[in-house]
């Protein structure tokens, strides 16, 4: 698959979020303002990319030829939760203005099972190295699109006349929905299927 | 105990309480199969965690607790993956990478930090099974209804059982594909939701 295509198929068409449902704690945990979200997406595109090529060498020149493929789960949340923490301090000392934009949201990367998610959908599919990093950006731009979107919706709906049941996550889940079933419109798109 | 298990599946239901586990909730919910599959999975790794957590909750030093968390908890994670793909191949394709993901569902390590660490073992495998239980209940519920709305079959397991008839012939022909696709997995929470709601409300 050209790299073109691989890019307009894991941003829209298999849309990490919406069609894969990769992420959703933090689509529905940190989407009530736009800011939060664009700060939320910006993080995890840097985060994303950085985790992918790092997993991508440790399995290929590591785990492979080691015969330790088992490993991989333990091997790949430990790679995270310690790049995570790294980019955080170093943030911190180095790039303060950074630190400041993006700080609050990196320790809650770590359990965004996106990024662990596509760590493995990259070794399910077989990538190389620069089809694994165009995978991880442009899902990850996938994710920052569906998370701005939906923080829009949400700032418009609070001052929604909602049934009481459905306020709060249920309304933001039906509207998921409905974006999803939006997406669901580019299936077919250039050829790709779901 | 009794109240640990049972405030495990409704006080602090993972799905419609907590909100979280939501992943594996809505991805793989397409069949009541599936959802059983995956919340058994999920079951053995915070049973047995939460155990293996408890028993060691003494000498586990208190500043390097998550890391350690993580490694115990992805050793039964991988356990469960190899364990499904040898002996229910067919589930664990359909499972595919949210098997492994469990690592990362918040709930267990949110049950390791917020109880097993703090308990003792007994009470932490309980706790374990009705938290696992609570999540099995819901992912069971959301299979059910995306099952027989999207393909008019309940229970079905691929190669073994067609299923149970639920509305006849011509409803399987032209049921709501909608139902099985990403879309009916949001709206089918919100719709749980949006009644286990109103059912608390109206109490």
């Amino acid at each position: 698959m050209s790299l073109f295509l691989l890019f307009i198929s894991a941003f829209l068409v298999n849309n990490i979020v919406l069609m894969r449902f990769l992420g959703l704690c933090p689509f529905f945990g940190v989407s009530s303002k736009i800011e939060t979200a664009i700060g939320m997406g910006m993080s995890v595109i840097f985060v994303m990319t950085l985790s992918t090529i790092i997993t991508w060498f440790l399995y290929r020149y590591i785990l492979i030829p080691f015969d330790l493929i088992y490993l991989r789960t333990v091997v790949f949340i430990l790679v995270i939760a310690s790049l995570v923490q790294f980019l955080e301090l170093f943030f911190k000392k180095q790039i303060p203005g950074l630190y400041s934009a993006l700080g609050i949201f990196l320790p809650l990367i770590t359990t965004n099972c996106a990024i662990l998610g596509v760590a493995f959908l990259n070794i399910d599919s077989d990538f190389g190295l620069i089809s694994s990093i165009v995978f991880a950006i442009s899902s990850a731009l996938g994710f920052l699109l569906a998370l701005v979107l939906i923080a829009g919706i949400r700032e418009r709906l609070e001052n929604a006349p909602i049934p009481d049941a459905l306020k709060g996550l249920p309304i933001s889940f039906i509207t998921a929905a409905l974006m999803a079933l939006a997406f669901l419109g580019f299936s077919g798109f250039m050829g790709l299927s779901l | 105990m009794k109240q640990t298990f049972l405030d495990g599946i409704i006080k602090n239901n993972m799905v419609l309480v907590l909100a979280i586990g939501l992943c594996p909730a809505l991805a793989v919910t397409t069949s009541a199969y599936n959802g059983i599959g995956m919340g058994m999975a999920v079951i053995f790794v915070l049973v047995f965690s939460n155990l293996l957590i408890s028993l060691l909750r003494n000498i586990i030093p208190k500043n390097l607790r998550i890391p350690i968390f993580i490694v115990i908890i992805s050793t039964f994670v991988t356990i469960v993956d190899y364990t499904m793909q040898a002996y229910v191949p067919p589930l664990s394709r359909q499972l595919g990478v949210f098997v492994p993901l469990i690592v990362v569902n918040c709930g267990i390590l949110g049950r390791a930090e917020g109880y097993s660490y703090k308990h003792p073992p007994h009470y932490s495998v309980m706790d374990g099974l009705g938290i696992g239980l609570g999540f099995t209940i819901i992912l069971f519920l959301m299979g059910t209804i995306r099952e027989i709305l999207g393909q008019g079959v309940w229970l079905s397991i691929p190669g073994v059982f067609p299923g149970f008839q639920v509305f006849g012939e011509a409803f399987t022909n032209s049921s709501v594909i909608l139902m099985i696709l990403p879309p009916g997995g949001f709206l089918a929470i919100a719709l749980l939701m949006g009644l286990f709601n109103h059912i608390r409300m109206h109490k």
